[in-house]
């Protein structure tokens, strides 16, 4: 035995073993990647099979009614939009003053240190815990009373760490030359943050805020909690109207036992997910933006 | 040249460079105090907003606190943590959290038996095998797949996964555990593969190289020496994913029923903690009742299991982290 | 008049008197006692080996040390009088009256022009904008480059284009007083003459601190060099002085090449 046949592969047998158990890993692997894959395609076809029947014109335009033929989403629909929009109002600046805060304005003491902490324990939270701090805070403290502010005020709590979170990783993306720049020009720290910072890390912290909000309207045990159940006959007027959305609709028709509501509930998830796919990508178009420039 | 003209009234002291000689006749540097009471006014109003998420934190805390308070004075705390009956609709009323707990433990278990493994090796594919191209396509089906509202997968386990299981056993409860556990798993995946590759991927290249170096296969190098690197990481995501199985209130709701049933047979009806509080706020339970309260020491309880999940994974985190430069 | 060192102060003052200045970053000391006099119109090179503490030094001029938060600064400096460490001194305020350039050049992501109006704009600069911005970018000797694209990304330019460009942003705010650290260093040699072309244009105007880790720029465009050594200034003197007959050993060591 020469003293380099150990370098050549004498052994081919054990050879043969170690490409054999790294091909049946790998292919482990990409198997266990498909079942992500195959179960979100799988879901979606289940949706649209059981659902595509009933979406029609008339369905995202009907008020509810008790008989599924007739039954439609305009009220839920409308109800999430005005989620929509009114969390969009409270939590994003909140959000983004918070963000900035942390990131520009504090030092690293423990006010801030606790701050950040609590926030990535809150990001944390069962959403339904938000549902009963929303129900003892805004329905029954406040006496906000079971309508669209309550639930926004709530899920807008929800999302907040999320924002936040985001929003400071853009904030942090923006080279500190920039702000050793605007500073050394004699900028103060408000006009730093807002003429150079903000701009530059704003498509991130959109693209942060828009993937929350999409969180926000799947939402539906909170809004439960906040009670936006029942029978609502109405699109929302204002505020303070009691009002349900899409998510929970689809739970109550889901909830029935009879077939023709599970159809209409596909029905009401098809218009859902493509709110949501609309909205995502808003989200990465944003971001596909923002990363090709710089 | 124009003279730099400025809006707040302060003395320009001729800050041209080329003055000729330096005024003697200043007292400062002529500090616009505007601006300095304005960055503070700013400062504090970003401070409060920052310190929102922090009375969140007690706002939860104390409203928990208030009502549970409350119900332990009707019910002994023993009598909530070890009864294995849980009907506080009937009499005679019977408070024992275990069989919601049990619940929702059965669901979280069985949701990390499918989440956990799939998405480490998620994450080992996309990390270590995928390409760039591929990375491009899978990633964002996996974050559409963490984007499906929970009342979705709710619905799919009810309509789908438990007619499928329905068919292998037929004695398969129309609500059961195992359908809400299967399709939490698959909610969870994406929570464990992202947070997990992330990890991988911060373990540095020249680790990879110094062991491809000594002649590892690719094998070698993901399961001894990058996963190991990276096991904080990944610990952690599998820590919090658990904890969002906990937490998981639409498709439990949806799919495994209201029973709260102390088994340990996935395909029975069972109710989970989260459950249970859905299905008391969509009752017509009168505030001020002891079942009422209940609402509160099980949010409670749901609450401290779910933050004590999160505060170990971040201690996990920053223990074991492996820094690389 | 009077001079010290070889260092001649005219009659209306020093544009910077630096008094036994300690720089502490968290514990570890950075700068150690040091005092030298910056006279007006002229160029002062800081020159020494990597970590000696020259660019922490300039930073305490324009109190750009603030923005670090383990980072204390005792001893006195004082410009045209006024000491800039004062407790009712505006650090915002200091930094428009002493302008800085730093070592790679950072434009903001907007256009040419917007970088150049940023600094007056946030002053509350009332003039006529356009010829400011012209003036600073002829200043800079830029003008003739972009004058037909203002409204170019900042991006666009060229390395060495770009560091003009935040030269001119500095000017545009009618400094007193230019820092500029290391403004060369990240540059083909053909912009770096470019710089050093400018360097001495701009001295008929301002007075300008340079910190260079290139001893020939030092030798080529300053009038006074300052040789710092492990925080300590090591000897402060007439450029030719340092160079051809520097007074210390370490000096002499350190411009002859023979560490550093």
């Amino acid at each position: 035995m020469s003293a380099g046949d150990w370098l050549t592969g004498s052994d081919a047998a054990f050879d043969r073993r170690r490409k054999l158990k790294g091909a049946v890993f790998a292919g482990a692997c990409g198997a266990a990647t498909l079942v992500g894959v195959v179960s979100l395609g799988v879901l979606l076809v289940d949706v649209i099979i059981d659902g595509i029947a009933s979406l029609d014109w008339r369905f995202v335009t009907a008020l509810p009614s008790r008989f599924p033929e007739r039954a439609g989403i305009k009220v839920a629909l409308a109800g999430s939009v005005w989620i929509l929009v009114l969390t969009a109002l409270i939590s994003f600046p909140l959000s983004v003053a918070a963000a900035i805060y942390l990131e520009e304005y504090a030092n690293r003491g423990w006010v801030s240190k606790t701050i950040q902490t609590n926030i990535a324990n809150l990001a944390g939270v069962p959403s339904i815990v938000y549902g009963i701090l929303g129900l003892a805070l805004f329905v029954r403290g406040l006496g906000l009373g079971r309508s669209v502010l309550s639930g926004a005020l709530t899920l807008s709590l929800l999302i907040m760490p999320v924002i936040i979170i985001a929003a400071q990783e853009a904030i942090r993306a923006v080279p500190p030359t920039i702000r050793e720049a605007a500073y050394g020009l004699g900028a103060t720290r408000w006009q730093v943050v807002s003429r150079q910072v903000l701009p530059m890390a704003l498509p991130g912290i959109l693209t942060g805020t828009i993937l929350a909000l999409s969180r926000a309207v799947g939402e539906t045990a909170p809004l439960i909690m906040v009670g936006a159940v029942g029978f609502i006959a109405f699109t929302p007027e204002g505020p303070m109207s009691p009002f349900t959305v899409l998510p929970l609709q689809i739970y109550q028709w889901v909830s029935r036992p009879q077939d023709e509501f599970r159809a209409i509930a596909a029905a009401g998830i098809i218009v859902l997910l493509l709110l949501l796919l609309s909205m995502n990508a808003v989200a990465i178009v944003l971001r596909n933006r923002y990363s090709s420039k710089t | 040249m124009a003279p730099t003209e400025r809006t707040d009234g302060s003395e320009d002291l001729g800050a041209t460079g080329r003055d000729p000689v330096a005024p003697t006749v200043v007292s400062g540097l002529g500090f616009q105090r505007t601006k300095n009471v304005q960055e503070r006014i700013i400062g504090g109003v970003l401070f409060s907003c920052a310190a929102i998420s922090t009375l969140v934190t007690v706002g939860v805390v104390v409203v928990l606190l208030r009502e549970s308070l409350i119900f332990f004075s009707n019910v002994p705390v023993w009598e909530f943590l070890t009864g294995t009956r849980w009907q506080p609709a009937f009499t005679p009323q019977r408070f024992g959290v275990l069989p919601l707990l049990a619940g929702s433990v059965m669901v979280a278990v069985g949701s990390a038996i499918i989440a956990l493994p799939l998405g480490l090796m998620t994450a080992i594919f996309l990390s270590e095998y995928a390409g760039q191209r591929l990375r491009g396509i899978l990633k964002p089906v996996l974050e559409i797949l963490a984007g499906i509202p929970t009342v979705v997968y709710g619905y799919f386990a009810l309509t789908f996964i438990t007619p499928l299981l329905r068919q292998f056993v037929p004695e398969t409860d129309v609500f059961n555990a195992a359908a809400a556990s299967i399709v939490v798993g698959i909610m969870i995946i994406p929570t464990v593969s992202s947070l997990s590759e992330d990890a991988l991927r911060a373990v540095p290249r020249a680790l990879r190289e110094g062991a491809y170096g000594l002649g590892a296969t690719k094998l070698e190098v993901s399961t001894k020496v990058v996963v190991p690197a990276a096991l904080s990481g990944v610990f952690a995501s599998f820590i919090l994913a658990v904890s969002r199985a906990i937490g998981e209130t639409m498709a439990v709701t949806i799919a495994a029923g209201n029973l709260p049933n102390l088994t340990l047979n996935p395909l029975e009806s069972i109710q989970t903690m989260t459950a249970y509080i859905v299905s008391v706020s969509l009752g017509d339970t009168p505030q001020g009742t002891v079942a009422y309260q209940t609402l509160f020491a099980v949010g409670m309880t749901l609450f401290i299991i779910t933050l004590g999940m999160n505060i170990l994974s971040q201690w996990v985190l920053s223990r074991f982290r492996e820094e690389y430069q | 008049m009077s001079t010290t060192y070889g260092i001649t102060i005219g009659s209306d003052g020093p544009a910077l008197e630096v008094r036994d200045v300690n720089v502490h970053y968290g514990s570890k000391q950075a700068i150690d006692g040091v005092s030298l006099t910056v006279p007006k119109k002229k160029v002062v090179a800081l020159i020494g080996p990597s970590g000696c503490g020259k660019s922490t030094l300039l930073r305490c001029f324009n109190r750009m040390n603030d923005l670090v938060p383990s980072a204390r600064v005792d001893g006195l400096i004082e410009f045209r009088g006024h000491d800039l460490y004062a407790p009712d001194v505006d650090p915002v305020e200091v930094r428009r009256r002493i302008g800085m350039v730093f070592q790679k050049p950072n434009p903001f992501p907007k256009s040419i022009y917007e970088n150049v109006a940023f600094g007056p704009k946030i002053n509350g600069f009332r003039g006529d904008l356009d010829e400011l911005v012209e003036t600073s970018l002829r200043q800079a000797a830029l003008w003739d480059e972009v004058s037909d694209r203002l409204g170019d990304s900042a991006y666009a330019l060229s390395g060495g284009q770009q560091q003009r460009l935040c030269i001119a942003r500095t000017l545009a705010v009618k400094p007193e007083l230019v820092l500029m650290d290391e403004p060369a260093s990240a540059l083909d040699p053909i912009a770096t003459q470019k710089i050093e072309e400018l360097i001495y244009e701009l001295k008929e105007q301002y007075t300008i601190v340079i910190v260079t880790h290139n001893m020939q720029q030092a030798a080529r465009i300053s009038d006074y060099t300052a040789f710092l050594y492990m925080g300590k200034l090591i000897e402060y003197g007439p450029t030719d002085t340092i160079f051809t007959n520097p007074r210390e050993e370490r000096t002499e060591a350190y411009v002859t090449g023979r560490f550093g």
